[in-house]
């Protein structure tokens, strides 16, 4: 059987499935349909260091091939978090990846403190939410922003640090460099894409935010030629995302680049998919005999 | 346990104008109680999100669910033209479904308004058994019904049409004060300003009301948080005023949310 274990900054994954922030919870509405003891990792969605209500419904909607959400980061704060949700999580064989959001450097911050003596493998900071007024993106469009706000959050983590890089900028490659001249240990890619759509009957925009961040298979070409450009630019390993839905959407992520991929919108419409995932990929590399998966990380040159 | 599984559609009609009942076979009915839902899948990848549709009926074997509704747009669209014999994807059982059981004994007052009465219909069978009396106000736009002679068979059922063509001119609420009901609990699913109106209404009066609210869903099982609703009190889950409306609902007491 091939070898799929990956590792990313010093942490050993079993394979490289990992879910995208957001779309899974803490694994617990999930953990009914697949065995979390089986994937590389668990990314949980955002928490900040307050609880957040989020944005006002309608918060989703379906576009062609692809859905818009504008969830506005709604959790329930760290402490809550860590007293259930890394509770719940410390009983898995997975590692646990905690997304981090904020409206300020400070929020950031004071988050990363919280977590940086708990049972977290790695923190996912995301400096590209669409869906929140303040901070998130303002973080991830700038280089110089995110070359300072990578170089705070390093300076006090105890942990290897993801940055999470947003599509919505003219040239991704910049904000990959800079954060990996901020000291980051990885980045992950793409964030959603922000969209919009009008119910064009009641001359109204469908989501009460009027934009969204769209995902799903219709933004997947895009994800695979950022992940591949960013693979081109930087060293520190990437997490690829952006509309996979099968073994074969997650091979093309490695192939251009990725060391390990997130299943995200496409759970909701296939909740065995992290399962499937890891499944299919060693299929893959059995069939194609391919004994360590290292063989196809950025095979496409 | 929740599940994404296979049926095989049994039965598909028109009933009334663009509403569609579906009889599935799936094993999902097992565990199907009225109130709850499934997500059904079209098998069109350009629309990908399973449609939330409640379950109306479930057969006396548990082998098979009722689905009942309206076409609302390209989804829904797509099942009405779907043939017994027709493999369908299905996610469920989904949502907490109505608390039945507290009609025991009681009388109990069924209201659902347009695409809201099909989980009715589920709910009048289970409490028939249990409640001391069942009645139930539903209500259509126009004299053009559907559902209503099945909900006969298990209530005493008062309409209530906007145009007056049938029973009560205006909407549940008109026809409930109409013929004098005195519910000691209230199950009600129907559009937001009917569910409103009861809420309204039940409240200052001191009667339980347990209503069935409606949002655009990606997930369904609570991962998303796209579904939420407004709660009075911070949600046990979510820690702030809101909660997820498919897995803490559909089905809420009118005094925790605020609509
Ligand atoms: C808990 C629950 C139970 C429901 N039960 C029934 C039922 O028994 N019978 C019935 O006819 N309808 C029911 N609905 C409404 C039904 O889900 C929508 O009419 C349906 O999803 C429309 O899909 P479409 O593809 O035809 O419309 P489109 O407009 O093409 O759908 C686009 C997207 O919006 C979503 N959407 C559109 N309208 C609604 C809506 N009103 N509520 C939630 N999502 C919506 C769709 O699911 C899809 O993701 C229920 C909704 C909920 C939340
Ligand atoms: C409903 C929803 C909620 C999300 N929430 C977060 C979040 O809290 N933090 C984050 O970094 N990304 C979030 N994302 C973005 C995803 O993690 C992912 O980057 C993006 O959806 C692209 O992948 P996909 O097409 O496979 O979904 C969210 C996406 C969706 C659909
Ligand atoms: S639809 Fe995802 S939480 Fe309810």
């Amino acid at each position: 059987m091939a070898k799929t274990s990956v590792n990313i900054a010093g942490v050993e994954f079993k394979n490289p499935v990992v879910t995208a922030s957001g779309t899974f919870g803490s694994g617990m509405e999930y953990g009914e349909f697949v065995d979390l003891n089986r994937l590389g990792g668990v990314v949980t969605k955002g928490v900040a260091n307050v609880p957040w209500p989020g944005n006002p419904t309608p918060r989703i909607a379906e576009v062609y091939g692809g859905m818009l959400n504008a969830i506005g980061l709604q959790n329930p704060g760290v402490d809550v978090f860590i007293e259930r949700d890394l509770e719940f999580l410390k009983d898995y064989d997975t590692n646990v990846i905690v997304n981090v959001c904020g409206k300020s450097v400070s929020d950031y911050l004071e988050v990363v403190e919280r977590l940086n003596d708990k049972n977290v493998d790695m923190m996912e900071i995301n400096i590209s939410c669409p869906n929140v007024k303040e901070g998130a993106i303002a973080f991830g469009q700038k280089a110089e922003s995110v070359f300072d706000i990578t170089k705070r959050i390093k300076d006090i983590a105890k942990k290897p640090v993801i940055m999470k890089l947003s599509p919505n900028v003219t040239d991704i490659t910049e904000m990959a460099r800079a954060a990996e001249a901020g000291g980051a240990d990885a980045i992950s890619l793409i964030n959603t894409i922000t969209g919009m759509k009008i119910d064009i009957n009641r001359r109204k925009f469908v989501l009460a935010n009027k934009t969204g961040g769209m995902s799903g298979p219709a933004i997947k070409p895009v994800a695979v030629r950022m992940v591949y450009q960013c693979a081109n630019a930087v060293k520190i390993p990437i997490i690829g995302m952006g509309g996979i839905a099968n073994a074969e959407d997650a091979i093309e992520f490695m192939m251009a680049g990725a060391t390990a991929v997130a299943a995200g919108a496409m759970n909701f419409v296939n909740p065995y998919l992290t399962e499937e995932l890891v499944d299919g990929i060693e299929a893959f590399l059995d069939k194609n005999k391919i004994e360590d998966i290292h063989e196809i990380i950025g095979c496409v040159k | 346990m929740k599940k994404k599984a296979y049926g095989f559609v049994i039965r598909s009609e028109e009933i009334s104008a663009d509403i569609y009942s579906m009889w599935i076979e799936t094993d999902l009915a097992k565990d199907a109680n009225p109130g709850q839902f499934v997500g059904l899948f079209t098998s069109d990848k350009s629309a990908l999100l399973p449609r939330p549709i409640s379950i109306c009926e479930v057969n006396r074997d548990k082998t098979a669910i009722r689905l009942v509704y309206r076409i609302a747009g390209e989804g829904t669209r797509q099942f009405s033209h779907y043939q017994a014999g027709r493999r369908v994807a299905l996610l469920g059982v989904l949502g907490n479904g109505f608390p039945y059981e507290k009609a025991t004994g009681k009388h109990a007052l069924l209201m659902g308004g347009g695409i809201g009465i099909p989980p009715i219909l589920e709910l009048a069978k289970k409490l028939s058994d249990c409640a001391e009396k069942v009645s139930c106000v539903i209500g259509y736009r126009n004299s053009d019904t559907f559902l209503l002679e099945e909900l006969e068979q298990y209530a005493d059922v008062y309409v209530a049409t906007e145009d007056g063509s049938l029973g009560t001119k205006g909407n549940v609420i008109d026809a409930l004060e109409n013929n004098k009901l005195n519910p000691d609990i209230i199950y009600a699913c129907g559009p937001m300003p009917m569910l409103r109106g009861i809420k309204n209404w039940a409240e200052p009066r001191g009667i339980e009301a347990y209503i069935s609210l409606e949002e655009r869903m990606a997930c369904g099982v609570g991962a998303c948080l796209g579904c939420v609703c407004t709660t009075k009190e911070v949600d046990h889950h979510s820690h702030v005023n809101n909660t997820r409306i498919c897995t803490d609902g559909p089905v809420f007491d009118s005094r925790e949310v605020m609509i």
